[in-house]
C-alpha cells in the first residue's frame, strides 16, 4: 500500500453550471460576493476613523474622495453591500431556526431581501442628498 | 485498535483544522452585526454634511466610541471567518491556502486595531 492509487475517472456530483439559475442560489452568490467586497469596503470606514482622528487636513482629504464622484459610487455600493448582506444574514437566521424552506417561502425571503436592500439605499441616500450635499 | 472516539479523531482534521467552533462564531457575531450595523448606520447619516469638528465631538463622545469600538470588533472577527471559507473554498494548494489564511489574519487585525486607535485617539484626543 505505499503507492497511492491515481483517482477513478467517477462522475463527479453536478456544479454551478449544470443547474438552471434560480434566485435562491443567485443571492447565495451575492451574499459571498457582498461581504468579500465588504471586507475590503471596511478599508474605507477605517480610512475614515483615522482621517476624523488625524486632524482637519486629513478629514478633508477624505471627504474630498468621498463628495468626488467616485467616491459616490464606491460609497453607494458600499451602503448597498453592507444592508443586502446584512438583510441577508437575517434571512440565513430564520434558515438556520429551520423556518423558511418551503417553496414560495424561500422566494419570498430573497426578494424581500433584494427590495429591502434596494429600498433602504435608496432611501439612505435621500438623507444623503437632502442634509449631506454642502 | 484504537481507544480514540470518533469524534476525537475527526477533530481538528478539517481544512481549517476545527470543527464547529467557526461555525458557530460567524453566527454569534452575526447577530451582533446587525444592531451595531444600523448604529453605524445611524452614526454615518447623523454625521452627513457635518465638519471635522463635529465629526470629531460626535465620533469621540462616550456612547458613540463603545459603539463603534463593538462594531469594528464584531465585523473584523465576522470578516476574518468569512474570507477563511472563500479561501478554503476555491485555494487547494495548501502552501498558498497557508498564505492567504495569515495574509487575511494580518489584514482583519490591522484594519480593527488601526480603527480602535483612531476612536480612542478621538476619545482622549491624545
Amino acid at each position: 500500500m505505499a503507492e497511492t492509487k491515481a483517482p477513478a475517472q467517477r462522475p463527479l456530483s453536478p456544479h454551478l453550471q449544470i443547474y438552471r439559475p434560480m434566485l435562491t442560489m443567485m443571492m447565495s452568490i451575492v451574499h459571498r460576493i457582498t461581504g468579500a467586497a465588504l471586507y475590503f469596503g471596511t478599508l474605507i470606514v477605517a480610512w475614515w476613523l483615522l482621517a476624523a482622528a488625524a486632524g482637519q487636513n486629513a478629514y478633508g482629504v477624505f471627504e474630498g474622495f468621498a463628495t468626488s464622484w467616485v467616491g459616490r459610487v464606491v460609497l453607494f455600493g458600499y451602503t448597498w453591500a453592507l444592508l443586502h448582506h446584512m438583510l441577508g444574514g437575517i434571512r440565513h437566521f430564520v434558515w438556520d431556526l429551520g423556518y423558511g424552506f418551503g417553496p414560495e417561502e424561500r422566494e419570498w425571503l430573497v426578494r424581500a431581501n433584494l427590495v429591502g436592500s434596494i429600498a433602504l439605499t435608496v432611501l439612505l441616500w435621500l438623507c444623503f442628498a437632502m442634509f449631506g450635499m454642502r | 485498535m484504537t481507544m480514540r472516539t470518533p469524534l476525537a479523531r475527526v477533530r481538528g482534521f478539517g481544512s481549517a483544522r476545527s470543527g464547529t467552533e467557526h461555525f458557530w462564531r460567524q453566527r454569534l457575531t452575526a447577530v451582533a452585526n446587525v444592531p451595531l450595523t444600523i448604529a453605524f448606520v445611524l452614526i454615518v447619516v447623523s454625521l452627513l454634511g457635518r465638519n471635522h469638528a463635529a465629526a470629531q465631538q460626535i465620533l469621540g463622545s462616550p456612547l458613540v466610541a463603545i459603539v463603534m469600538l463593538l462594531f469594528i470588533g464584531s465585523v473584523t472577527y465576522h470578516m476574518r471567518i468569512g474570507m477563511q471559507v472563500i479561501i478554503e473554498d476555491y485555494v487547494h494548494d495548501e502552501i498558498r491556502k497557508l498564505v492567504l489564511f495569515m495574509l487575511n489574519t494580518f489584514f482583519t487585525i490591522a484594519v480593527a486595531l488601526a480603527s480602535a486607535y483612531a476612536i480612542f485617539k478621538l476619545s482622549f484626543g491624545v
